[in-house]
């Protein structure tokens, strides 16, 4: 019973996280709506095309004419950095995009202090400056009256609780109170707001001061586009952990290339044996189908236990990844062949030797490479979990250990590099899949 | 004794459940070399069965068969096999495709010749370097038809080899069936559904009648020999054609009947 309390208790979690960002997603939708109908009137405002697709009068519901809309993706993508750079602050937006920022800057409020029935005035200089920058307090000119003027330095996106009356005549422990901030009274129950943010009182009378933090992101959380450049150039000029850019990636993609090719090199002609014989494929089958299923990343404690964290590990790792993607691949090849293909070559006088170099291999290479496209991209994915675990270089390895300091924009470069190079790595494999097997899905 | 015998050729065979098909019972053919065989029945007659056992794709249960006094036992080049579609090589051009049986047994420069000779007589001059995928079925065809050829085979099987083809396409491919028998003197059995294609394409023709699968009636026809380089409508039109059309449709429409009253039952 405690367990269904328990996923209870989380789905309820989930569902009002959920419900709370649908007012984000129905605005989000309705820029996708809105930004449509714009193209749509501007494209009639165009000259009107007259091909094939244009004089369809059925399009909802035709598959053929839905395609890619280019401009809405590039609209889509060049969003993205507006938001993005919008709720950062980025400088290379003009202002006037930019959501409210957090407070920086010099203000001041005045509070009025009252003691056995007088009441005095005195002024707070408020200094907000953004987080890191060091600040030299000025000093404050006390003024006159029992009340004296106070400084005070706050990085922005934090608060300071502040004793004004400790430089006072009359403090709070001779029975001085604060009743009044900038003229309207004050009490823990109610803050005042100031042109720089919030002023509250603690229950026991200090005062609180807010600077007010705006809608933007904190770089901590979220860094401006051209922070996680800087960043990337940074790192590709001077490295990051005692290894470049260029080796972090580098080693990445060495375990890649020859964990994959490993895989390949045992899987395809498993695959061939499990398709060409009962036996092979009796024996094997029970070990790849239950292997299969099996996600690589679930292997990495045992692959630590027995190899270690270097390089051996990993690579028997993304091996085992690629391996049964390859096998099944090659296997599903041969069994896809035509019998009509191999009695054709049989009574043309072709060997089995024969037909098999120029039928069967053939016939598998359009499966094989389908195959390879996945066991890359799964390798992809391994490697980089492998390395958030532990490896000494690695794009994974940098995106963990950036995490663990805060680095957000070397984890944002990091995740924007391992996905740019994902997605190179797929498309090469559909290049080279066009040049080396142009009749695929053509049989 | 040349030619093609097919001697008492049963084939029985075990199902899953406990049961068994006798899909063939003593079927004896004795095809002379350069015989235009066609074997027509309804679906199920075990004509399939019989091309596969002769091209030795199938070993027959009893029975044998002997090829130019040699017993056949498994596949080989001097039976060449066309068939319905798919059969073909997508990865290679249609000059590899048709050049494959000789490359096989190692190429000479006069296989090369004999190879774009054979594309010149099936009508593929200028699509011998396309891709075999480029080109539309009836053109595919043609290409099977000149690949078996290019291997010089005495026999050649063709297992409903115009069946996936449209119409018009399939009477132009009918007249060139005739034209490369009587040009290149090939003893063939072609097995087909259609029975119009069945008399126009058989010197001799094979009614085969199902469970289990035998040959119900043989004919010595005219037709073949009438349609070398003639337009086939002509031959369509000759009275002989169609009545003996009438007498087989109505054949094969009474072993249907029978089939569905059995199922029925």
């Amino acid at each position: 019973m405690s367990l269904m309390s328990d996923l209870g208790a989380e789905l309820v979690a989930v569902v009002s996280t959920v419900v709370g960002a649908l007012p984000y997603v129905a605005g989000y939708i309705a820029i996708i709506l809105g930004t449509m109908f714009v193209w749509s009137y501007i494209k009639r405002m165009l000259t009107p095309k007259h091909d094939y697709s244009s004089l369809k009068t059925v399009t909802f519901g035709d598959e053929s004419a839905v395609t890619s809309n280019s401009v809405a993706s590039v609209v889509s993508i060049v969003l993205i950095f507006l938001f993005w750079g919008s709720f950062t602050g980025s400088k290379l937006l003009p202002s006037f995009l930019h959501m409210p920022g957090a407070y920086v800057g010099e203000s001041s409020f005045t509070y009025t202090a009252t003691y056995e029935g007088q009441s005095d005035d005195a002024t707070v200089s408020v200094l907000v400056h953004p987080a890191g920058d060091d600040v030299v307090e000025p000093q404050a000119d006390l003024g006159d009256g029992f009340a004296k003027n106070d400084v005070v330095s706050i990085p922005s996106y934090r608060s300071q609780l502040l004793r004004v009356d400790q430089n006072d005549e009359h403090g709070r422990a001779d029975g001085a109170e604060i009743t009044a901030v900038n003229g309207q009274p004050i009490s823990p129950d109610s803050p005042v707001k100031t042109d720089f943010g919030t002023v509250s009182m603690s229950p026991k009378g200090t005062l609180n001061i807010t600077p007010s933090k705006g809608i933007q992101m904190e770089p901590i959380w979220l860094p401006a586009p051209e922070a996680v450049w800087a960043r990337v150039v940074d790192i590709s000029q001077d490295g990051y952990r005692n290894s470049t850019l260029w080796e972090h990636l580098g080693f990445s993609l060495f375990r890649v290339v020859v964990g994959f090719m490993l895989g390949a090199l045992v899987g395809i002609p498993l695959g061939y044996a499990m398709g060409l014989s009962n036996w092979f494929r009796g024996w094997f089958d029970p070990i790849v189908e239950f292997m299969r299923p099996v996600p690589p990343l679930a292997l990495i404690p045992l692959v630590i236990i027995w190899a270690g964290i270097g390089e051996v590990g990993k690579i028997i790792l993304l091996f085992l990844a690629a391996l049964w993607i390859m096998a099944i691949a090659a296997r599903s090849g041969v069994s896809g062949v035509r019998i009509s293909k191999v009695h054709a070559a049989y009574s043309l006088g072709a060997s089995r030797w024969q037909i098999m170099r120029h039928v069967i291999i053939p016939n598998s290479l359009p499966e094989i490479f389908t195959g390879a496209r996945v066991a890359m991209g799964v390798c992809w994915g391994t490697v980089v979990a492998a390395e958030l675990v532990a490896a000494e270089k690695g794009a994974g390895m940098m995106i963990m250990v950036a995490s663990k300091f805060q680095s957000t924009d070397i984890v944002l470069m990091g995740i924007i590099l391992i996905g740019i190079i994902g997605f190179s790595i797929d498309m090469l494999m559909r290049w080279v899949e066009r040049i080396l097997v142009p009749w695929k899905g053509k049989g | 004794m040349s030619g093609l015998q097919i001697d008492k050729l049963s084939m029985r065979f075990d199902l899953p459940d406990g049961g068994s098909v006798q899909a063939l019972k003593d079927v004896t053919i004795d095809l002379k070399a350069g015989e235009l065989l066609s074997v027509l029945g309804p679906s199920g007659c075990g004509k399939t069965t019989l091309l596969n056992i002769v091209a030795g794709f199938l070993a027959p249960t009893s029975g044998e068969i002997t090829l130019n006094e040699k017993r056949v036992h498994g596949p080989g080049p001097e039976r060449g096999m066309v068939f319905q579609q798919g059969a073909l090589f997508e990865w290679m051009s249609v000059r590899e495709n048709v050049g494959f049986g000789p490359k096989m047994k190692g190429t000479s420069k006069q296989d090369a010749a004999n190879v774009d000779h054979l594309l010149d007589v099936v009508g593929l001059q200028d699509f011998k370097e396309k891709q075999v995928y480029e080109l539309s079925g009836g053109m595919q065809q043609r290409v099977a038809l000149a690949r078996c050829l290019a291997n010089d085979p005495d026999v050649i099987l063709m297992d409903e080899p115009l069946g996936a083809l449209d119409a018009l396409t399939r009477e132009k491919m009918q007249g060139l069936v005739l034209k490369l028998w009587k040009e290149t003197g090939k003893t063939i059995i072609l097995i087909t559904h259609s029975v119009e294609e069945a008399l126009l394409l058989g010197e001799r023709l094979i009614v085969m009648a199902p469970r289990p699968g035998r040959i119900h009636r043989e004919y010595n026809l005219p037709f073949a020999e009438m349609g070398v380089g003639q337009d086939l409508r002509e031959v369509k039109k000759h009275p002989d054609f169609n009545s003996t059309r009438e007498e087989i449709l109505s054949m094969i429409w009474d072993m249907e009947e029978e089939i569905m009253g059995g199922a029925s039952k």
